[in-house]
């Protein structure tokens, strides 16, 4: 177990995050809390130096996260997907060098896979990773990294003689560069990068799994371990706005009238509550076909994902419009939340992509 | 999706090819591909599938599918599939 509890944590740090967000960081000082307190790749087995999490309790830390900033459970999606990837289809040796230190953060990870010409079509990239002699050589640019800024280690995707290759490439390597991105609508506090891969030459030994193996294994574990967290921080997202948005409504009064006697504003807050325990359901759903190791599991995090981005963008939405020009503020939790939302919209696969997906598995249902 | 608690009895080739058959023609929507047809080169599986592809195995069979295990030999054809999970039956890696 974590030795700190996720909510009190997340409660504890709740009024610094529209500080993060308005300078773009969280601070070095905070992730190294998050890590010393056993949050980062909390579902990785006691024995790779996790916590031994199951999906449901990972979804809730997610939550608590998710429910404070996006970045901040960001940092817990991004180390997670890595740990996943590596503890799912490395050797024990990659597992024995990686696992323990992705757990402990003393190595925090990146994931590098979108490029100028791949992104919903992972299938096209074109970073190249060319053996040589006992070393890989990395060459391509990487964009919209997560926590880039700050990686000891990218996850890289690659292609290897037209077949897809994962690869490990520590950022300290000669050849790395990493270009900050800023003022990006959403998850500003998440340090994101662009980042270049020179003729940067890593160990043979970082490459995970065989090629052919990159994209439909070792990148599509990582993503489907990423939609789960974004999910649960989605609820986490959609639930701070709902309670948010009803303890105004409760509390304001204009002319005698409290907004929550509204009939729209109840509506609103309705409409909110019926989306917030629709994502909350699905998510639960989704932690309990993966504790199974059910094969449906891969399907389920696709719709919990899926319906909890556009719930929480829905939610957020409702919210500003009840908070009013409180919402707008340039401090406002609402304001920033709605601003993540659309941002979840994308991420981990966009909404038409899912779409396509889900399209997929409800020809399942053909009798 | 049928066939997805642990097998009872003892699986035969032929059992698991019938289950896998029915695994491919629920997950692609009637697009079964023949036994030895190769369904990564016919384009049956994005990479969602070939997770859950594992992952039913995995539960199905009650193997373990390791880094060690992927090789596209094991894993292009329904014939080839029922062949692993024999073999890694057999040699006691539940």
């Amino acid at each position: 177990m974590t030795t700190v509890d996720s909510a009190a944590f997340a409660d504890s740090v709740r009024p610094d995050a529209a500080g993060w967000d308005a300078r773009g960081a969280v601070p070095a000082e905070v992730v190294k809390a998050v890590a010393h307190a056993g949050f980062l790749a909390a579902d990785l087995p006691a024995a790779a130096g996790g916590a031994g999490l199951g999906p449901a309790a990972l979804g809730e830390l997610c939550a608590d996260f998710g429910g404070v900033c996006s970045s901040l459970r960001a940092l817990v999606t991004v180390q997670g997907m890595v740990a996943a990837a590596v503890h799912r289809w490395g050797t024990a040796g990659q597992q024995a060098h990686w696992l323990p230190a992705l757990a402990r953060g003393e190595v925090l990870a990146g994931f590098a896979a979108t490029e100028p010409g791949a992104g919903s079509d992972l299938s096209a990239v074109t970073t190249s990773a060319v053996p040589e002699a006992g070393r890989v050589r990395v060459r391509g640019r990487k964009l919209w990294v997560t926590f880039g800024q700050v990686a000891d280690v990218f996850l890289v995707l690659a292609a290897c003689a037209g077949r897809p290759v994962a690869v490990l490439v520590e950022a300290g390597r000669p050849g790395t560069a990493v270009e900050p991105v800023r003022g990006q609508l959403g998850m500003r506090a998440a340090r994101l990068a662009h980042v270049r891969f020179d003729d940067v030459t890593v160990p043979a030994e970082n490459l995970l799994a065989p090629p052919g193996f990159g994209l439909s294994h070792v990148v599509a574990t990582a993503l489907d371990h990423g939609r789960f967290t974004v999910a649960w921080g989605c609820v986490g997202l959609a639930e701070t706005c709902l309670r948010t948005a009803a303890g105004h409504a409760a509390d304001r009064v204009q002319g005698g009238t409290r907004l929550a006697d509204h009939q729209a504003v109840r509506a609103l807050l309705g409409r909110s509550l019926a989306d917030v325990t629709a994502a909350r359901g699905l998510c639960a759903r989704a932690a309990a076909l993966r504790e199974n190791g059910d094969p449906e599991a891969v399907a389920g995090t696709v719709l919990a994902k899926y319906v909890a981005a556009n719930n929480a963008a829905a939610v957020a939405d409702r919210a500003g419009q009840v908070l009013g020009a409180a919402g707008c503020a340039e401090d406002s939790p609402v304001g920033r939340f709605f601003r993540d939302a659309k941002v979840m919209r994308i991420i981990e696969g966009a909404d038409e992509v899912a779409e396509q997906q889900l399209g997929e598995y409800a020809l399942r249902w053909r009798p | 999706m049928a066939g997805q608690q642990p097998v009872g009895a003892e699986p035969t080739a032929e059992t698991i090819l019938a289950e896998l058959s029915g695994f491919f023609a629920t997950a692609t929507a009637g697009h079964t591909p023949g036994p030895d047809e190769d369904y990564f080169a016919l384009g049956l599986v994005n990479s969602l599938l070939a997770l859950e592809l594992v992952a039913y195995v995995e539960r199905r069979y009650g193997i373990e599918v390791g880094v060690e295990d992927l090789d596209l030999d094991n894993f292009r054809t329904m014939n080839r599939v029922a062949g692993f999970v024999l073999r890694k039956r057999s040699a006691g890696i539940r």
